[in-house]
């Protein structure tokens, strides 16, 4: 292990390929996300609780709803409002690392910051499927929740894909905000975009608070994860919606990303 | 090499291995403030150098850029011949910085692991946690580390690629004494095998003592530039201050071992390598009284030679033109 001055032997060192993207990085990467105790329970153990408190209620579970019941309906909900907060979570992680200047660590490696990127997002749909299976697990073994097996695996897939929205808003926020605790100023940010997307109760479509509440981040999402079951009629504008949203906050997390980065 | 500091390692290996640092012209900029002005610098594959300068003085600004992680405003930068970022992605020059730059949520030895799969041909990250001297604190998590401790980590994920080149901004501040022998055993010990090593420092004494080659910067220029023997050579000497009316300046400054001579109204200030003949000379052959005999330490021509703007006051005012007058025949620039 000599460190060489044969300036060719040097040059002719390898690139990693892939932009250092490796299976360690996202290994990694979720160990640490299993690690923090406060994430694993705002994002599993809540959404299951909430769900055990209000989807089991005797007075109107077993209310039909479409193809199901409102035990399903609530359990869809509580599914897709921890995914949220996991993939939230998870993005909005990089204000830790700037704020530890790990962010700057890494950027003594080859790692791509492209790559990194990419790891945050997978670790993300991971935490956002272990937050969904952990509410859907809850509505199995209680056997309150009824809907065919399509919807819910239509439903499961839909808010899973979906949050990635929620992924891109966490890093364009874990760019923006300084802080090393942006998960304490997001959760209640997260508990109110629930609200307005109709994830708590239903919203009078005619009041005020229903006609703001469409264009809310949650609400397209809530209304494409809760057809499968609804089955009512649907709304191009949950599609715009979550599109949009999409765009806004990758735009967002792109423009304070390469801020992030730029060589000043 | 002189007796007083003899760097007990083998002289740079010849030149045609090309150049660890290439910096022309180097400048930088943030808004109206001047951090680096215009540094030319070459370092040599094998050397051991310290940049060394009192805080402010463009060391870190200068590390950045030598980093890749600023753009020089003017300039160029050079490792190896490849720009930084092409370094970098070779794993050709890694870096131990001041602070920060760890997880405290992952264990020392995660850590290294991480670090590790991020280049192409890392070396074992066991093996750098042996030579940086934390393989007993594998499965400490780093948040519970020393500073020392989280000091050596860096050193070992530094490590990792088998870096040509290492820097290391400050790399021991806040450790104590015994943290600061340790990690410099350590740095030496792996120096040996060969590598480049850039280190930025205001402890004069670690200049000292773990360089081969001294480059003092101050207010982003570089003010001298020698072996640790020459630079300690600008330190030697006395400095005498008198009352002397009307001075024969040019007597004065061919009286033997005078390197300076300075006259503010009514008094002279000479600078020599032989304080008491000067004194002596002027007791006997001058009207000159109230004599003062100082001799300038170390750390006296580090601040001369560095010139503290914020160490305001006459004195250090005072300094800074000495320093003037000390630096031109003294300072040898030993840049190839």
């Amino acid at each position: 292990m000599t460190a060489t001055t044969d300036l060719a032997a040097l040059h002719s060192r390898p690139v990693p390929p892939l932009g250092s993207f490796s299976g360690t990085l996202v290994k990694l990467e979720l160990r640490r996300l299993l690690r923090n105790r406060r994430t694993v329970i705002f994002t599993v153990v809540m959404p299951v609780i909430f769900f055990l408190l209000f989807g089991l209620n005797k007075s109107y579970a077993d209310q039909a709803v479409g193809r199901g019941n409102v035990a399903a309906l609530i359990m869809i909900s509580m599914a897709i409002y921890g995914a949220m907060i996991a993939t939230t979570s998870v993005g909005a992680s990089v204000s830790i690392e700037r704020s530890q200047g790990w962010s700057r660590q890494l950027r003594l490696t080859p790692l791509n910051p492209l790559a990194y990127v990419a790891a945050k997002l997978i670790v993300a749909l991971l935490a956002g499927a272990v937050a969904i299976i952990a509410v859907y697990a809850a509505g199995l073994v209680t056997h309150k929740a009824h809907m065919p097996v399509s919807a819910w695996i239509a439903a499961g897939l839909i808010g899973w894909v979906g949050s990635l929205t929620f992924a891109a808003f966490g890093l364009f926020m874990g760019y923006l905000l300084p802080s090393e605790n942006v998960m304490q100023i997001l959760g209640p940010v997260l508990a109110l975009l629930a609200i307005l997307g109709g994830l708590w109760f239903p919203l009078d479509d005619d009041s005020v608070m229903g006609m703001i509440a469409k264009f809310t981040p949650m609400y397209g999402l809530a209304g494409l994860a809760h057809q499968p079951l609804v089955a009512g009629a649907f709304h191009i504008s949950w599609l715009v919606n979550v599109v949009t949203w999409l765009v806004v906050f990758a735009a967002g997390a792109a423009w304070r990303f390469r801020k992030d980065t730029a060589r000043v | 090499m002189s007796s007083i500091t003899p760097p007990s390692r083998p002289a740079p290996s010849a030149p045609a291995a090309g150049t660890a640092i290439s910096l022309r012209g180097l400048s930088k900029s943030f808004g109206a403030v001047q951090a680096v002005r215009g540094i030319d610098l070459e370092i040599h594959p094998g050397e051991i150098v310290a940049f060394l300068g009192p805080n402010g003085a463009g060391k870190t600004s200068t590390i950045d850029m030598v980093l890749g992680l600023s753009s020089p405003t003017a300039g160029s930068v050079e490792v190896f011949g490849l720009p930084p970022h092409q370094a970098i992605a070779r794993g050709l020059v890694s870096a131990v910085m001041q602070t920060g730059g760890l997880l405290k949520d992952l264990t020392v030895a995660e850590t290294v692991e991480y670090t590790a799969s991020l280049f192409a041909g890392s070396t074992d990250p066991a093996e750098a946690l042996r030579r940086a001297g934390i393989d007993g604190i594998a499965d400490r998590r780093v948040g519970k580390c020393s500073g020392g401790e989280q000091q050596r980590l860096r050193f070992a994920m530094a490590l990792l690629p088998d870096p040509a080149l290492l820097l290391l901004d400050e790399p021991t501040t806040g450790m104590d004494v015994e943290g600061r022998r340790a990690f410099w055993a350590a740095i030496r010990d792996d120096a040996e095998a060969g590598r480049t090593v850039l280190f930025a420092t205001h402890y004069l004494e670690e200049a000292d003592a773990y360089a081969d080659r001294i480059v003092l910067v101050s207010q982003g220029r570089i003010v001298a530039d020698g072996t640790s023997t020459q630079v300690r050579a600008l330190a030697s000497g006395t400095t005498v201050r008198a009352s002397l009316a009307d001075p024969d300046v040019d007597v004065l400054r061919r009286l033997p071992g005078v390197d300076s001579v300075e006259v503010r109204g009514d008094t002279v200030l000479l600078h020599s390598r032989n304080g008491d003949d000067v004194a002596r000379y002027l007791l006997n052959h001058t009207a000159a009284h109230d004599l003062q005999i100082t001799s300038q330490g170390l750390e006296e021509a580090f601040l001369a030679l560095t010139g503290h703007e914020d160490d305001a006051g006459p004195v250090g005012a005072e300094r800074t033109r000495t320093a003037s007058a000390a630096t031109a025949p003294t300072a040898e620039r030993t840049s190839r």
